[in-house]
């Protein structure tokens, strides 16, 4: 059908109810319910879908507009960056840990929200809710896309990064990413948009994108910088998203309040687990690091989810459960998990190392009430095994945490000198947790979580039946060549060789 | 007063833009990052199309401020002429 377009260029607010607004109908053979028969059961009342407003006011045309301008911006860089061997532009090999773990955690979360954003956009009523999870659905689809594609261009040179599907599917430390958005993805629609919409995008997306961002920048990444940007200016939009639909849910009906603020509590604690590996990626894993993840934290945590909590105040939110026991957690995270991947760095698709002694000075700088006290001394003593020709190894099996289903290696929030452990029984079953955070969601819905498919009990399932070597196949690790130290890997000495060549006549 | 903030990429194409927020808000404080910008404003920033055109030199369009958009806070208002974040608190 040919549209007419007007000769006066329209008004943001007119093209928008034109070309948003406009395109929807009322059913007639069918009712509203079995069209869209989702969206009632998880109590949210909603009155009016006209209420919803995207205070972007994107349409469809500009997007199209836009997006492709990204795009190419976004191809540009990526073939100069191929065409110029941009990989040996990096400070150093060690920061491919981080895109590694980008890779086989994150990237597939991005596919995970594209499918969870084309389905809410269908179980939602409103015209405008749909339209904008439809764009979220795109942008999201782009994001796993471009990011693997940029990432290929390493995965010619360097090792860890050919298997990143089973990885995501299949590994240890990836499956607290994994399982946030399975989680979220079973969720329903109003839960879904909390879980991603919200505690993701709004509350922790900052924290992921940005800072990582500028550390590929400064570690010579650009086609990380690149895919990073391109995506993230798709997050403002989601953002602003996320932020809309609390709002909208608030305002529909006083009821939404508790079973929102129960979503609140859940996600932002899911959300934070997730962050434990983006802590270490900040404050181990960039060469040359832009800001610690304490200061990360400071910024776009406590400065701007607090004014978010507090302008939220007026709808009866209260910041989310687990606030305090994060803040406790923020100085001892990082350092935590750190030692964790490190002695379990036989089963990581990526290189760790002990830290050198500039890192840890570093790092206690950054950590002035933690690191000295409590974690220099562990990576001095696991420094002093690997230099007796013994290094430190941890072959025992982790316990995991039901509901993010990391290993159990957080501490109490008030005694830094003690693991956390809680337990609940659910029929007759004993369920280990991390902390009070993942406890309390299991507590909540303890038949979803039952359910819950954990990397620790598979080793002994078909088809591993407790063989290590028989895992490693399983879950596409290369032994000796994607796991285990820096020091001395392959991907070590072809750096070094081919930024020699690159930087000689030899 | 909580802080809203607006975070663009580091370009050709965002420094009239920058330039044209220092303008419009001059309690606002400009940091520059490796690769980025991020502005910080005490409450409430507003982008003006009109200063952003003068500084640009030629028509600019708010949502092509999306291309370079890293990240804000805030509620978002947009009209034709003006986007606003602010926090209600
Ligand atoms: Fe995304
Ligand atoms: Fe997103
Ligand atoms: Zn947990």
């Amino acid at each position: 059908m040919d549209m007419k377009v007007a000769k006066k260029k329209l008004g943001l607010k007119e093209k928008y109810k034109l070309m948003t607004r406009d395109l929807g109908w009322d059913t007639t053979y069918q009712t509203k319910e079995d069209v869209f028969p989702y969206v009632g059961y998880e109590g949210i009342k909603i009155h009016d879908w006209e209420k919803w407003e995207d205070p972007f006011r994107l349409t469809m045309d500009a997007y199209w507009k836009y997006q492709a301008e990204k795009e190419r911006k976004f191809y540009a860089i990526i073939d100069a960056h191929a065409q110029n061997n941009g990989h040996l532009n990096l400070t150093d090999a060690r920061y491919l840990s981080a895109l590694k773990i980008f890779l086989q955690a994150i990237s597939p979360g991005e596919y995970a929200a594209h499918k969870g954003f084309a389905r809410v956009g269908r179980e939602f009523p409103g015209v405008g809710t749909q339209v904008a999870c439809q764009m979220q659905a795109i942008d999201e689809i782009r994001h796993a896309q471009t990011q693997i594609h940029a990432m290929s261009n390493y995965n010619r040179y360097y090792n860890g990064f050919h298997a990143f599907a089973d990885t995501r599917d299949r590994i240890w430390y990836t499956s607290v990413a994994r399982s946030f958005f399975d989680d979220a993805m079973s969720a329903g629609p109003f839960e879904f948009m909390i879980a991603i919409g919200f505690s993701f995008e709004y509350v922790l997306t900052n924290l992921l994108f940005v800072p990582f961002m500028s550390g590929a920048a400064y570690n010579g990444d650009m086609a990380t910088v690149t895919f990073g940007f391109s995506a993230q200016s798709d997050e403002a939009r989601h953002m602003t998203l996320g932020l809309e639909c609390i709002k909208f849910m608030l305002e529909q009906d006083p009821d939404n309040l508790p079973i929102v603020q129960n979503w609140i509590d859940k996600w932002f604690w899911r959300g934070f687990r997730v962050l434990g590996l983006v802590s270490t990626m900040m404050d181990y894993m960039l060469p040359k690091r832009v800001m610690s993840w304490r200061e990360a934290w400071d910024i776009y945590g406590v400065e701007n989810g607090g004014a978010l909590f507090k302008d939220l105040a007026r709808y009866g939110i209260k910041p989310p459960k687990g606030w305090d026991d994060a803040e406790k957690a923020i100085d001892h995270m990082s350092h935590q998990f750190m030692l964790g991947l490190y002695q379990w760095s036989f089963g990581t698709a990526f290189h760790s190392w002990i830290p050198s002694e500039d890192d840890m000075n570093w790092l206690s700088a950054k950590y002035p009430d933690t690191f000295d006290k409590y974690y220099r001394p562990r990576w001095k003593h696991i420094k002093k095994l690997a230099d007796a020709g013994t290094p430190f190894k941890n072959y025992g099996l982790a316990k995991l945490c039901q509901c993010c289903q990391l290993p159990t290696v957080f501490t109490e929030p008030d005694d830094p000198t003690l693991t956390c452990h809680r337990e609940s029984v659910y029929n007759g079953q004993k369920y280990h947790f991390c902390s009070d955070g993942c406890k309390n969601v299991f507590d909540n819905e303890p038949e979803k979580y039952v359910q819950a498919w954990l990397p620790m009990p598979q080793l002994f399932q078909e088809p591993i039946n407790g063989d290590l070597g028989a895992w490693m196949e399983w879950v596409s690790l290369r032994d000796g060549k994607d796991n285990g130290d820096y020091a001395g890997s392959e991907d070590q000495q072809n750096f070094e060789a081919w930024r020699g060549l690159a930087t000689t006549n030899q | 007063m909580s802080t809203v903030f607006i975070a663009l990429q580091a370009n050709e194409e965002t420094r009239p833009i920058i330039e044209a927020i220092e303008i419009d808000n001059p309690q606002a404080v400009v940091n520059r990052q490796p690769a980025m910008v991020k502005i910080d404003a005490p409450g409430r920033l507003v982008i003006r199309k009109s200063t952003i055109e003068e500084q640009l030199g030629r028509e600019f369009d708010l949502q092509e401020l999306h291309i370079n958009l890293i990240s804000l806070t805030g509620n978002v208002v947009e009209d034709d002429e003006t986007l606003t974040l602010s926090w209600n608190s």
